[in-house]
């Protein structure tokens, strides 16, 4: 069977890629675009490690098939940080120790992100329900609510 | 496998009604790509319906709502009016999943993938939902409740699909609500889901109400018997029991992990009468 040819952006730049009708966006943009930073935990929708934004929308790119994202734009883990610069995310993060094995971690940065962009000033139960869909084994998640609230102040000042 | 993403829903009906048995409808895919992955639906032919404009908007005129059947729950999420005078309908879809599913969940695939624990369909039941039906003959309108046929099941022929969904505008007086229970917060299947809407007078006296019921049964429920339990009352204590008691008698329940037989049948009686107080006070402030 012939592969689709599908144009994204992705990131803010214009990507092509092949694919197979079942390769899901996950699939592609680990395996056909080596862009490894969403990790892949269930491949069901379950855990948020494959959290991505797909035209606006946080999606778990396990669940989108590749063919879908003809004409879209996607945003990745990999356009988070400026060149050298962390997002503040990310620094509240590692201050934090909101991570240890780091496999949830793109996830979990993907998805506050999305939801600081949406709403700067959130409280915490609001940020708890954000990331209902993303597991970690590993922290307790304590450490990650604290960093994204801490973020989401800095951010507030900084601007 | 091939994949087609039609603009019009004459285009995806050709399409559906081409590919036979071997063709299935994409909606958001967090159903269909769950199962593609673990092998219990393998469709040769997909068809994304999530580029045809009909499907994907909601429009509000003097008569009712009519929400696309591939409209995400994030994006019914937005629309205030909906929310307004739907706080039943809107709370149930959005009950589904995580914020990464509810960027792709929609109402058709909800309804059509045919789980009995659908969140959304017991609330659209009460609601008194019409799903718009396309296929090789036409349309047709369908009470959301006359869909599911068994789980995992449709009453939908070769070649069609669900266009969209219509609400009536709500009427002074009426409200509704959902509830369920799960054993944690989010990211659960239910174990009873519950759904009423209802209309009462100036006095306070129920006028009609629907009720629906979700994972009691191998298929939603509309309870016409717990609703008559509420109509001509003020929703005393003993109006209320007596619909929890229709309510339990209406179910035929699974056990499983998640519940016994015994404890759906109790809950559903529960959940029944406190959605129906949320849905009284919410027509309470409708005037
Ligand atoms: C992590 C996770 C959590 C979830 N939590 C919940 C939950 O709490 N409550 C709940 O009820 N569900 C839950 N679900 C299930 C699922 O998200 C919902 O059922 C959702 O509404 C399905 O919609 P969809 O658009 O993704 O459907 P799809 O997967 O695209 O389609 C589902 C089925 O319906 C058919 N279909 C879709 N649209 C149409 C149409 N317009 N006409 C005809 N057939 C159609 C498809 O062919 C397919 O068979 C969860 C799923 C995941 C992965
Ligand atoms: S890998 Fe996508 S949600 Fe787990
Ligand atoms: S840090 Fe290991 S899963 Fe979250």
């Amino acid at each position: 069977m012939s592969k689709h040819h599908i144009s994204t952006s992705i990131n803010g730049e214009s990507r092509e890629f092949l694919c197979e009708t079942r390769q899901t966006l996950l699939d592609v943009l680990r395996d056909e675009l080596g862009m490894i930073g969403s990790k892949e935990g269930c491949s069901s929708g379950d855990c948020g490690a494959c959290s991505v934004e797909v035209d606006g929308r946080l999606v778990c790119s396990c669940l989108v098939l590749g063919v879908e994202v003809d004409g879209k734009e996607i945003s990745t883990i990999e356009g988070m940080a400026d060149g050298e610069n962390l997002h503040p995310l990310q620094t509240k993060f590692l201050e934090h120790a909101a991570l240890q094995c780091g496999v949830c971690t793109p996830g979990f940065l993907v998805a506050a992100k999305s939801l600081l962009d949406r709403n700067p000033n959130p409280t915490e139960t609001e940020v708890r329900y954000w990331l209902a869909g993303n597991l970690c084994r590993c922290t307790g998640y304590d450490k990650i609510v604290r960093a994204v609230m801490d973020a989401a102040d800095e951010m507030r000042s900084a601007s | 496998m091939n994949y087609q993403s039609p603009e019009t829903v004459d285009d995806a009906v050709a399409a559906l009604s081409a590919a036979g048995a071997a063709g299935r409808v994409l909606a958001g895919g967090t159903d269909l790509l769950v199962q593609m992955r673990s092998g219990r639906r393998s469709p040769e032919h997909i068809v994304d319906v999530k580029n045809i404009p009909e499907m994907r908007s909601v429009t509000m005129t003097a008569d009712g709502f009519r929400i696309g059947a591939a409209v995400a729950g994030a994006e019914l999420g937005e629309q205030a009016q909906v929310i307004a005078e739907w706080p039943g309908v809107v709370e149930a879809f959005e009950l589904i999943g995580s914020t990464q599913i509810q960027g792709r969940a929609t109402l058709g695939g909800n309804l059509c993938n045919g789980s009995p624990a659908a969140d959304s369909v017991p609330a659209m039941i009460a609601a008194g939902t019409i799903a718009v039906i396309a296929g090789p003959g036409g349309r047709r309108e369908v009470p959301v409740e006359e869909i599911m046929t068994a789980p995992g099941q449709t009453s939908l022929g070769d070649g069609e699909l669900v266009v969209e969904f219509m609400l009536p505008r709500r009427a002074p007086l009426s409200g509704d609500a959902y509830l369920r229970f799960i054993p944690r917060t989010e990211m659960d299947i239910a174990v009873v889901g519950a759904g009423v809407n209802l209309t009462v007078d100036s006095a306070g006296v129920c006028q009609s109400a629907r009720v629906g019921l979700g994972a009691v049964a191998p298929t939603p429920l509309l309870v016409a018997d717990a609703a008559a339990a509420l109509v001509g009352s003020t929703l005393d204590d003993d109006a209320l029991n007596k619909a929890a008691a229709a309510a339990s008698a209406a179910c035929n329940p699974i056990n499983d992990k998640r519940g016994t037989v015994e404890y759906r049948v109790k809950v559903a009686g529960v959940l029944t009468r406190r959605a129906a107080k949320i849905a009284y006070d919410r027509a309470r402030a409708h005037a």
